[in-house]
């Protein structure tokens, strides 16, 4: 959390300010007693009606100046703690901008975005409430116990003792219930859990007839949750009564020795007003400093979380420097695996293992292999979305470690498994691929890709809305825009990753052929199941577990390797079968 | 503040008032002990008068008056403290009772949803319901009880109290409280404009989040980053400007009340005092108005924060109460049959389904299928295979015609003794938290150690559950972590070979799961197809071939119907299918 105060910077003046003024607000309300107590001793005692007029005049301008400061803290907070988190956000998104796939699988997106969001506006009122509130409560409390000395040092000692007593209640509560309430949580997860397996399955659940288990077995967990709350919410009730008894019993200790001191004469009715009130102040000052405990707790847990990530540090190292990029290089489009080897970090074993092969410029390489056979992995080597840990990949002849990856990845056209969008018009989305792309270009990627046809029939055709995610248009239709998205750019790689799943056979053809046709063809990846897509590719890799078993043409491959045989004829079974072979998701 | 409600709110509160009722003896004690503390915390300051009037001057101490007061005081104290606590525990049960009870509705009714509404609604906004939606509601409950009665309470008593001591003084501050108020309301009603602007910059920045973050791969590989973050800026600067005005404008509510709070202190200081001179109050007496004025604006704050807190939580009370109002499933029939031996006769007559009304999808399909007979569902990937699944099962119902086993409507059976008689296996393939053997033995918990082994090797499980940690007793995580894709699958098969239904329907979509598992999983299929009726989504041309009757989908409608070589012979969508992959 301490180096996240880093973004407080160029707020430094209000954050020294706002609890300045707080506090100024806080001793101009710790007089209030002092003249109150002056009205009883000098203006009821002594008649004296003009002092009483003066000396409410005087708590009105102790308001006014009060109101004045409070204000002016308030806006300073205000400034320094929405400056703060809009600064803390920009730092946060622009890293997560910077941050490898590495990084990004292992923390998760969705973890990502509550960071960014729910995580810094927490961080953001736990600024402002500190700014606020952090010195002015404990000033006022011993404000009040200081005051209290100097109106009378005997009687002020019960202060000295309810003090510590009144710390030790409200914070020995909340020390003993925040890890009970972190066990209310636990409860709470495993409630939330079991709602969303029923959700998830409930098909299995239905078709097995278990309702009435699953009901049983939820009913005992929600029992065991309401269970802890009430016994937490029971503990942290007593805080109020606690809290209270302590207090007045002390007001009753500060009367009766402010009686005995009286009687003797060495204090006034008055003083022993203004005892009793400031002993009221600090109650009141206590219960807000309780409450602002918890919510600084919370923010300072966020707070971390928040850190966790800006600490993440790009596991890649950008380009050796990126040796003098200069790619007027050798053969645009050419890829060579040499001797590659990955292991995903954190995981145990390789995922891919002395993967060696070259493409030539506009060739078409095929990769196949069961789930987990490292597929995905192998293109994701080429635009270096992870880096090899052992051998190396060469794109344009040059190590791709070497090259700046902004760089390297423009000139690759990416289809991913997942066909993503996002909310803005056909045309926004397109150009992902390529900024300044015109119109007609667009077309052209269209017509390739062989999503002209349906966006044509929209009425606003490229302009049609894409809502976020691309939920407004079907399966097939966000597969074909994705990969019109990665041909807009005119790429000398293309990479599509099991990118046809969501397309029927004819419309697979097509574009198979579509791809073929190009001119200036580019250097073609298709990552595939069905071996109708790729049997016709220049150069067939089979992979199984990650480890190649097997490069050539389809004929080659037929004729000498048992996986790839055993992956054909489960499809085909030796001539013929309808179906999708390889059946997408659902 | 009852305007602050609406119609619709009005009637989430009375609804809510129906859960209250089994509670109802706690929520008397609970405004019993309400009035009894409040009472006692407004009649300790006269108490804290009368002790101060006790010790007027040097030598002038009424030391035996001082010890009445000091020991009633003692009593009141006790009485307030103990009546606070146990107020405390009554709200505690009562809140959260009543939340555990509209939890345990919300989820039973989601065991009795059709499966309509969970397929059309997202499974994360009906679990926010049953869990983000039902805290929110404590929390705003058990706020609503114990500040705004009290405080309710708090301001009336006050009033009471004062009007006791002195009614001139206690106009005072009846007069220059309502302007608390108004400051307070006037700074709501202006700052609920930036709340709003602030919202909605905040839902506008939180939409780009989630999807520049959710989609960060794309957003890389396509180097969109530069462009992200310029949009997210220009958002970020609207942002940081909408928050501080609505923060500082909000804020300012705190010290204006006070300050308007230091007004009315300041008043009964001026007309206590000058009647104290007069002789009309005594000094302690003043000191109790003092201590009243102080705490007589505090609820007023309060109850408005409470205001918005209950309405958020009436808010969210509806969000629960709407699913658990959401119509069940068609419950069985009063005299549904319970079908105990089932052959494995199926039939659809003239069945037609949609779902939606605009969208017909099947329509007047007939089949018959007899006992050990194979059906299957082939199609293009998003042809809704799943839906003839849906209607088997009784997830969904028919909306015409309609399908029998053995000869009865299935509309006449009670749904457990339909689907005991189906086993099911799904290409998405669930298991739940908890060991291999309890997920094994879902459909049958009584299944013996032998039993369950048996069905594990029948399924080529056995082998590979063995070589786990813990073998049958492995604990795997929520929906199978740590398993394969093909291992989970094969859990799946042996969980339906251990009940030995004599029908099933099974989808046979293995894309994501490598050749060699695959082979076993095909293997493990045909053993549990053995003499039983079998509704398969097809893949695989065996499959296909060997069926007695094949489906032809296609965009949701069945569109051919026969086997293998009459199909062919047809030269319709199916020889199409068929023919492109070549």
């Amino acid at each position: 959390m301490r180096k996240l105060l880093y973004y407080l910077k160029g707020y430094e003046r209000e954050t020294v300010l706002a609890p300045l003024f707080k506090m100024l607000e806080a001793l101009f309300e710790l007089f209030v007693p002092l003249v109150m107590a002056a009205v009883i001793d000098r203006g009821i005692a002594g008649q004296d009606r003009p002092y009483i007029v003066r000396m409410c005049l005087l708590l009105v301008v102790l308001g006014v100046i009060g109101l004045v400061c409070s204000i002016t803290a308030q806006y300073f907070a205000a400034k320094a703690a929405t400056g703060f988190s809009t600064r803390l956000r920009h730092a946060l998104f622009a890293h997560i901008q910077g941050l490898s796939y590495t990084e990004l699988d292992q923390m998760g997106t969705s973890t990502l975005i509550t960071r960014m969001t729910s995580d810094i506006n927490q961080v953001q009122s736990g600024v402002n409430l500190v700014l606020r509130l952090f010195l002015r409560s404990p000033f006022i409390v011993f404000g009040a116990m200081i005051m209290a000395f100097t109106v009378d040092v005997r009687a002020a000692l019960v202060f000295v003792v309810a003090i510590p007593l009144l710390s030790l209640v409200v914070f020995g509560i909340m020390l003993f219930t925040m890890p009970l309430y972190k066990r209310v949580q636990g409860a709470l997860d495993r409630v939330l859990g079991l709602t969303r397996e029923n959700l998830t399955g409930v098909r299995v659940i239905r078709a097995f007839n278990k309702e009435q288990e699953e009901w049983e077995s939820y009913r005992e967990k929600n029992e065991a949750l309401t269970g802890l709350q009430k016994f937490v919410g029971g503990i942290s009730g007593l805080m109020n009564p606690l809290t209270y008894v302590i207090v007045n019993v002390s007001i009753i200790a500060l009367l009766y020795a402010g009686a005995l001191r009286v009687d003797s004469g060495a204090l006034t009715q008055g003083q022993v007003v203004a005892l009793v009130n400031y002993m009221s102040q600090i109650l009141v000052e206590l219960v807000k400093l309780a409450n602002l405990i918890i919510t600084v707790t919370k923010a300072i847990a966020c707070g971390n979380r928040v850190e966790s990530v800006l600490e993440q540090k790009n596991s890649m190292s950008t380009g050796r420097k990126a040796a003098a990029d200069k790619s007027g290089a050798p053969e645009e489009g050419c890829v060579v695996f040499d001797r590659v080897g990955l292991t995903y970090a954190g995981a145990g074993s390789a995922s891919l293992t002395g993967i060696s092969f070259s493409a030539k410029k506009g060739e078409t390489v095929g990769i196949i292999g069961g789930t987990g056979s490292g597929k995905t992995s192998l293109v994701n080597l080429i635009p270096r979305f992870y880096d090899v840990t052992e051998g190396a990949v060469y794109v344009n002849g040059k190590d791709v470690r070497e090259q700046e990856p902004e760089r390297l990845r423009s000139g690759i056209g990416i289809v991913p498994q997942k066909a993503e969008l996002f909310a803005g018009t056909i045309a926004d989305n397109l150009r992902w691929g390529k900024r300044d792309a015109a119109d007609s270009e667009l077309w052209e990627a269209l017509e390739l890709s062989q999503a002209r046809e349906f966006v044509e029939k929209k009425p606003e055709g490229l302009a049609s809305v894409v809502a976020q995610g691309g939920k407004n248009l079907s399966g097939g239709q966000r597969q074909r825009l994705t990969i019109a998205r990665a041909l807009v750019r005119k790429p000398s790689i293309l990479i599509l990753d099991d990118s046809a799943s969501a397309l029927d056979f004819a419309t697979d053809a097509a574009l198979r052929r579509a791809l073929g046709g190009m001119e200036d063809r580019p250097t073609t990846f298709i990552v595939s199941q069905r071996t109708s897509s790729i049997r016709h590719a220049d150069r067939i890799l089979v992979l199984e577990d990650g480890r190649m078993a097997g490069l050539g043409t389809h004929q080659e491959l037929l004729e000498s390797c048992p996986v790839y045989q055993e992956i054909y004829y489960s499809q085909f079974e030796k001539k013929a079968a309808p179906s999708g072979a390889a059946e997408g998701r659902r | 503040m009852a305007k602050k409600f609406d119609a619709a709110q009005w009637q989430t509160i009375r609804k809510i008032l129906r859960y209250m009722k089994p509670y109802r003896h706690f929520l008397l004690l609970s405004i019993v002990l309400a009035a009894v503390s409040v009472a006692a915390t407004l009649y300790l300051p006269l108490l804290i008068g009368n002790a101060v009037d006790c010790a007027v001057g040097k030598g002038r101490v009424d030391f035996a008056g001082l010890f009445a007061v000091l020991g009633r005081m003692a009593a009141v104290i006790l009485v307030t403290a103990l009546a606070q606590w146990l107020m405390n525990v009554c709200n505690n049960k009562l809140t959260y009772q009543i939340v555990r009870d509209i939890r345990n509705e919300a989820f039973r009714k989601i065991e009795i949803l059709p499966l309509k509404y969970i397929d059309g609604h997202p499974h994360g906004e009906i679990v926010s319901r049953v869990i983000a939606d039902a805290d929110q509601f404590a929390d705003g409950l058990l706020m609503g009880f114990t500040q705004l009665f009290t405080g309710v309470i708090t301001i009336l008593g006050t009033i009471g109290f004062m009007l006791s001591v002195n009614a001139g003084i206690t106009l005072v501050v009846l007069v220059v409280t309502p302007v608390s108020l108004f400051v307070a309301s006037f700074i709501a009603k202006k700052t609920f404009r930036m709340f709003k602007a602030q919202s909605e910059t905040r839902g506008e920045q939180t939409g780009l989040v989630d999807e520049m973050i959710g989609s960060q791969k794309v957003v890389q590989a396509f180097g969109y980053g530069k462009e992200a973050l310029e949009r997210f800026d220009e958002i970020n600067g609207r942002l940081q400007k909408c928050s501080l005005q609505a923060i500082f404008f909000s804020s300012i509510t705190n010290p204006a009340t006070r300050f308007v709070n230091s007004l009315v202190y300041t008043g009964v200081g001026i007309f206590g005092a000058l009647a104290a001179i007069n002789g009309r109050l005594s000094v302690g007496q003043l000191t109790s108005f003092l201590s009243y004025a102080n705490q007589y604006t505090k609820p007023f704050n309060e109850i408005s924060g409470v205001v918005t807190e209950l309405q958020n939580a009436i808010a969210c009370a509806g969000r629960v109460l709407e699913l658990i109002e959401e119509k069940p499933q068609v419950p069985d029939r009063a005299d549904a049959i319970c079908l105990s031996d089932i052959k494995g006769r199926v039939e659809l007559k003239n069945v037609s389904f949609s779902y939606q009304p605009m969208q017909r999808l099947i329509e007047g399909l007939n089949l018959s299928v007899q006992p050990g007979q194979r059906v299957a569902i082939v199609g293009p990937t998003g042809c809704g295979k799943t839906t003839l699944i849906n209607l088997l099962m009784r997830f969904y119902d028919v909306t015409g015609g309609a399908i029998c086993v053995e000869n009865t409507d299935i509309r006449e059976l009670t749904r457990h003794s339909l689907r005991a008689g189906f086993g099911m296996v799904l290409q998405e393939t669930w298991l739940r938290a908890g060991t291999i053997r309890d997920n094994i033995a879902v459909g049958k918990p009584e299944a013996s150690r032998e039993e369950i082994e048996e069905a594990a090797r029948a399924c080529h499980a056995h082998s590979f559950i063995m070589r786990l940690p813990q073998g049958y007793d492995t604990v795997i995580g929520e929906d199978g972590g740590g398993l394969s894709q093909g291992q989970k699958q094969l859990l799946c098969i042996t969980r339906v070979m251990l009940c030995r239904p004599p029908m099933l329907i099974l989808d046979e979509a293995t894309s994501s799961i490598d050749t060699r598992t695959e082979l076993k999983i095909q293997n493990a299929f045909a053993r549990l197809m053995e003499g039983r009726t079998s509704f398969i989504v097809a893949h695989r041309l065996s499959t296909i071939r060997s069926a007695d009757v094949i489906l032809v989908m296609r965009d949701g409608r069945i569109v051919e119907q026969g086997n293998h070589e009459t199909l062919l012979a047809k030269d319709g969508f199916y020889a199409k299918l068929y023919n492109s992959q070549w």
